[in-house]
């Protein structure tokens, strides 16, 4: 966990008292809607179809028991009764009244938590891998990377009127858990020929209407200048994006639209006037921040005790759930556990406040009070005992969070769409629900192997679906749904965007289809263990385009 | 941004006004009376460009009750009563078309 300091709690109790005033004034009239909405989003507080949203933000996706038990206590008090987790390690609640808000960000903030800079174009919440700190193949912890940049983000006066918002990510692993590449800027922490650790940056990633994969603009940048880099990269953006046309204001559009070697030239121009200036971290300032993440004092124990394997024996289910749900960690005896919130005909990323408490339980009992939030909505117990797994396994499933589909075709990323959001033109949670009653058969699933389904309700693209292996976006034609669905996405290090099936299809159809291209893909991959986005690889959607349109 | 005031109103049947309530964001419905409804039925049906632009006026200075305010499409159903006119605004009037996240068996934690 990362202890917080007096100046970040002070500036957000602040923070709280200066929105109580602002509702207040709004309430009595004193404030316009005009006045009061920029106020409320640089505050995470939409206003969707049926009510405000609230978004909050969890910083680098690492929540302690106590911060979850308090986002179960406003879903509760406030909301009715759960929230969403985000694909930015967010959580919204979509039913708050905005005359409760101010009482909801003072109990949210003695826990440390709060919306700033979750809506409004600024930098966004820093995302990181979900396995930070404990995964075997990291170089070391990227949260310490997060979290400086966090901080000097943050109410950063030049950068809080931005082109349009900013998405950081930032990983420090062989395998990207965290979609860098699908970021305004990604982070690649590595070591180069001569041993030293920096990062790679990639530049200009993004979905939404008009996608792109990140360019690389530096393999290799020293650690010591990721402040001043990263914030010439942002002050390149903010001079030259445009602010005239709010689809082409992305650092995306303007690096696709110089070219990512003249961006880098800007850059590279702009960073040689502040990389020796203040901004040049002082590795006492790195070594303090990494010093307040405190990592478990875990016990001296020995991989895979025995008693595991015999459980593992005694119990199917178990030992399909360990074979899904935990991986390596770093220390011996320990695992990573991830929990699933895609039950099936459950809304994807959904948990309600019963299940955040007994979640908070189960971490305090079996991972030293500590939760990660990934971007493909689900909740990470990060430091178990392997000993401990079997009765972990059983609270887990009492709760509803045991579902062995992690990474399976039902482990769906779905936006809360046209059911909950202003901005969508379909649904995408009965669509999620629908795909996961078809697939409920597990056996199968993980005869599949990894297939990973995205669901966006628009454009906009908050389902990622444009890197889905297989991809589902909702449109809107003469006020019916419909929906396109693109084949061979990836978001990982080797990220790709899909490519279009064909025509649209109706809502009525979409599981059909989805279930159609599944069949497809079992009787074209070579082998067993040829995955999904393989096969499409090697065969291209015309096969799958096909099977599909010759029967729909 | 054109204002919603500057906006041509093209309509094709019958609409009304409607908008989120202040306080708790509620969907509602302007009524004849010139008040905010929660009940569709109880909403000002137009049917005409200057009708409608009327009532979106008075809907708009009325920046205190309401916000967002905008002209939506319904049909006239059984008994003459207005019916939400697309799925978007049947959701709004009758919340998401899926069930809430349902508990399962977990036990309550106070905070």
């Amino acid at each position: 966990m990362y202890l917080y300091d007096e100046l970040d709690r002070t500036l957000v109790a602040e923070r709280v008292a200066e929105f109580r005033d602002q509702v207040g004034r709004r309430i009595s009239g004193e404030l316009t809607e005009e006045e009061f909405k920029p106020l409320r989003l640089m505050n995470g507080v939409y206003l969707q179809l049926h009510a405000y949203m609230l978004r909050i933000a969890i910083p680098y996706g690492t929540l302690s028991s106590a911060q979850l038990r308090m986002l179960a206590h406003v879903g509760r008090r406030y909301d009715r009764g759960y929230g969403h987790f985000t694909t930015r390690q967010n959580m919204q609640f979509n039913w708050i009244k905005l005359e409760s808000l101010p009482d909801a960000m003072a109990d949210l903030a003695r826990a440390g938590l709060h919306g700033m800079q979750t809506s409004g174009n600024c930098v966004r919440n820093i995302t990181t891998d979900q396995w930070s700190g404990v995964a075997p193949d990291e170089i070391e912890d990227p949260r310490i990377w997060a979290e400086l940049l966090r901080q000097h983000t943050t109410m950063h006066p030049e950068f809080s009127f931005l082109p349009r918002k900013f998405k950081i990510a930032v990983t420090a692993a062989a395998q990207d858990r965290v979609a860098i590449k699908i970021h305004d800027i990604g982070l690649r922490l590595h070591r180069n020929g001569a041993g030293e650790l920096g990062f790679e940056v990639v530049v200009g990633g993004g979905l939404g209407r008009t996608p792109f994969i990140a360019k690389s603009i530096r393999p290799f940048l020293p650690k010591r200048d990721v402040l001043s880099y990263v914030e010439a990269i942002l002050r390149v953006y903010n001079q030259f994006a445009r602010r005239d046309n709010i689809y082409k204001a992305r650092v995306k559009i303007l690096v696709h639209d110089l070219g990512a070697e003249a961006f880098a030239r800007e850059v590279e121009a702009e960073w040689q006037h502040i990389k020796d200036g203040p901004l040049a971290l002082d590795p006492a300032v790195v070594a303090d921040i990494a010093a307040r993440f405190r990592y478990p004092d875990y016990a001296r124990l020995d991989d895979n005790p025995p008693e595991l394997a015999g459980l593992r024996k005694a119990d199917r289910r178990f030992d399909t759930w360990v074979g899904n749900a935990v991986a390596n960690h770093k220390v011996p005896g320990y695992a990573i556990v991830t929990l699933s919130l895609k039950p099936e005909g459950g809304p994807p990323g959904d948990a309600t406040s019963d299940q955040m408490d007994a979640i908070a339980d189960l971490a305090d009992r079996y991972s030293f009070g500590e939760i990660r939030v990934g971007h493909e909505q689900n909740l990470v117990l990060p430091h178990v005992a392997q000993r401990d797994l079997a009765e972990l396994w059983r609270g887990l499933a009492a709760a509803g969070v045991a579902t062995p589909n992690i990474g399976l075709v039902s482990d769906i990323i779905a936006c809360p769409g046209l059911d909950y959001c202003s901005l969508a033109n379909a649904r995408a949670i009965p669509v999620a629900q629908e795909l996961t009653r078809r697939f409920r058969d597990l056996d199968l699933a993980r005869d599949l192997g990894r297939l990973h389904i995205n669901i966006s309700g628009c454009i906009n693209a908050c389902g990622h679906h444009h890197v889905g292996h297989i991809g589902i976006l909702g449109v809107e034609k003469n006020g019916e749904e419909f929906y396109q669905i693109t084949l061979g996405g990836r978001a990982d290090e080797h990220a790709e965007l899909g490519t279009l099936l064909g025509p649209a299809v109706p809502y009525g159809q979409v599981a059909d289809v989805v279930e159609e291209v599944v069949a497809t893909y079992l009787e074209l991959r070579e082998r067993p263990d040829e995955t999904f986005v393989e096969t499409v690889r090697r065969l291209g959607v015309e096969p799958f385009k096909e099977r599909v349109y010759a029967t729909h | 941004m054109t204002s919603p005031l500057e906006k041509k109103l093209k309509i094709t049947g019958p609409v009304v006004v409607t908008a989120n309530r202040l306080g708790d964001g509620a969907v509602v419905y302007r009524t004849i009376d010139g008040h905010w409804s929660p009940r569709l039925d109880e909403a000002a049906v137009v049917t005409t460009a200057p009708a409608a632009t009327a009532l979106l006026d008075a809907a708009v200075a009325d920046d205190i009750s309401a916000v967002g305010a905008y002209v939506a499409p319904v049909r006239i159903g059984a008994g003459g009563r207005p019916e939400p006119g697309n799925l978007r605004e049947r959701i709004r009037h009758a919340g998401p078309t899926m069930a809430p996240p349902v508990t399962i068996g977990v036990r309550h934690v106070s905070l």
